[in-house]
């Protein structure tokens, strides 16, 4: 079947399998991939990207689903070069180890604080209950998220 | 993983989603948020030939006040119940308990029609609705019917849907003292489903993933019209159910969690209301 979707900004229309999901959409036709296929179980959220600005797991989504929407992937998060804050943050407080998580706990974060700017350090574990980290990374995934909130309280 | 071949039609109404339905029968499923029968389609245990999106139903994601009950369109995200001043305001258990099912991005998509018609008992949504008392709407070829939710859940993934109905709307009650609430939820890990969980609503208890289907706790509700205490009547958790054993729990741990449970609910909506 014909799917339109934006990605990053740019409009992909393609015929993919009716039961072709987003992730491989995203990975294997729009050749962006940063996006991880984890557990592909819905549970650790390396596939996290957004769908209409809210955080999903592009496992659990068809690319039929996704088809008339905007997906925002990791690598559509800087502009003209620069790191989106929460990018920024990561850097800064080492906010990963392998690595291999790290494009959807940014994913997660970014939403994250698009519905709470200020949120509290329980708040921000709480909203990433659905991000696993299997280098025990999470304390400084916390201090990158809560960075980016304090940057964008002094920028706002 | 993924699904086996399937054919995807996107639905833009009600009506649409009918004549699809109708068109191919069982072979077809309807996808709202896709939370629960894609993970099932990945895996494999289930395959449908055909998938009937309903996500262009846009007007049946709604909370509205009705007087004497909150209406939720049956496509409404858990991310919405969650976050509805109505449902804080009237129902707080079901706006809390939305917002216990899983993890942000399966807020973000699942609904709370589609938790209640896959009708896993392992689920929150359906024993929070049951406590609540709430009614169902579904509608089919035939018209539109309500459906008492006591009589929704027939079995394992089994509901009194017609293979052609359609839920799109549960009117939840608005309770009496609707800050005597509490809802309880045991799991290993954050995102788990529930090994066991408890939905108290005043003196209505119902329990999560210990039988079939989600279950009212009779005998703790008698307990409580009696005038028992919240522990004693917190004894009787277990009666009446069929709690599974399996990699997760014994059926006997099971038993005594949703004493535990049952108790500290009790205890929790008590101190609410």
């Amino acid at each position: 079947m014909k799917v339109d979707l934006t990605v990053n900004g740019k409009d992909i229309s393609a015929d993919v399998e009716d039961r072709m999901l987003l992730v491989h959409f995203l990975r294997d036709v729009a050749d962006l991939t940063a996006t991880n296929v984890g557990c592909d179980t819905t549970s650790c959220g390396a596939c996290t990207v957004l769908l209409d600005g809210e955080s999903v797991k592009s496992c659990t989504v068809l690319a039929a689903q996704a088809s008339g929407h905007e997906i925002t992937t990791v690598e559509g998060l800087a502009t003209n070069g620069e790191m989106h804050p929460v990018q920024r943050a990561f850097h800064q407080e080492h906010g990963l180890q392998c690595g291999f998580c790290t494009p959807g706990m940014v994913m997660a974060i970014v939403s994250l604080l698009k519905e709470n700017p200020d949120p509290s350090e329980q708040q921000v574990r709480q909203g990433l209950e659905g991000n696993l980290c299997r280098c025990t990374g999470y304390h400084n995934i916390v201090r990158a998220a809560l960075a980016a909130a304090d940057e964008g309280k002094v920028s706002a | 993983m993924i699904p086996t071949p399937f054919t995807y039609k996107r639905a833009g109404s009600a009506a649409e989603a009918l004549e699809l339905v109708a068109e191919y029968g069982d072979d077809a499923k309807f996808l709202a948020g896709g939370h629960s029968l894609l993970p099932l389609m990945k895996l494999r245990l289930a395959a449908p030939e055909v998938i009937i999106d309903l996500s262009g139903l846009r007007d049946l994601s709604y909370v509205t006040d009705q007087g004497t009950y909150v209406a939720v369109g049956a496509l409404t995200r858990h991310h919405d119940v969650e976050h509805s001043d109505v449902l804080a305001r009237d129902v707080p258990l079901l706006a809390h308990a939305a917002g216990q099912v899983g993890d942000p991005q399966i807020r973000h998509r699942g609904t709370i029609g589609g938790s209640i018609a896959h009708a896993d008992p392992a689920s929150d949504l359906p024993a929070v609705l049951l406590a609540l008392d709430a009614t169902l709407v579904a509608q089919g070829s035939g018209g539109t019917r309500e459906i008492p939710i006591g009589e929704f859940f027939q079995g394992l993934f089994e509901t009194s849907l017609e293979p052609d109905e359609l839920l799109t709307e549960i009117r939840v009650p608005k309770p009496a003292s609707a800050g005597a609430w509490s809802f309880q939820k045991f799991s290993q890990r954050a995102i788990d489903w529930a090994i066991v969980g408890c939905a108290v609503q005043g003196g209505n208890v119902a329990l999560v993933n210990m039988g079939g289907t989600p279950l009212r706790a009779a005998g703790v509700e008698a307990a409580l019209a009696d005038g028992a205490a919240p522990s004693d009547a917190a004894a009787h958790a277990a009666e009446g159910t069929s709690a599974a054993d399996d990699i997760r729990a014994t059926r006997a741990y099971r038993e005594h969690l949703a004493r535990v449970l049952v108790s500290r609910a009790l205890t929790e909506a008590s101190s609410r209301a």
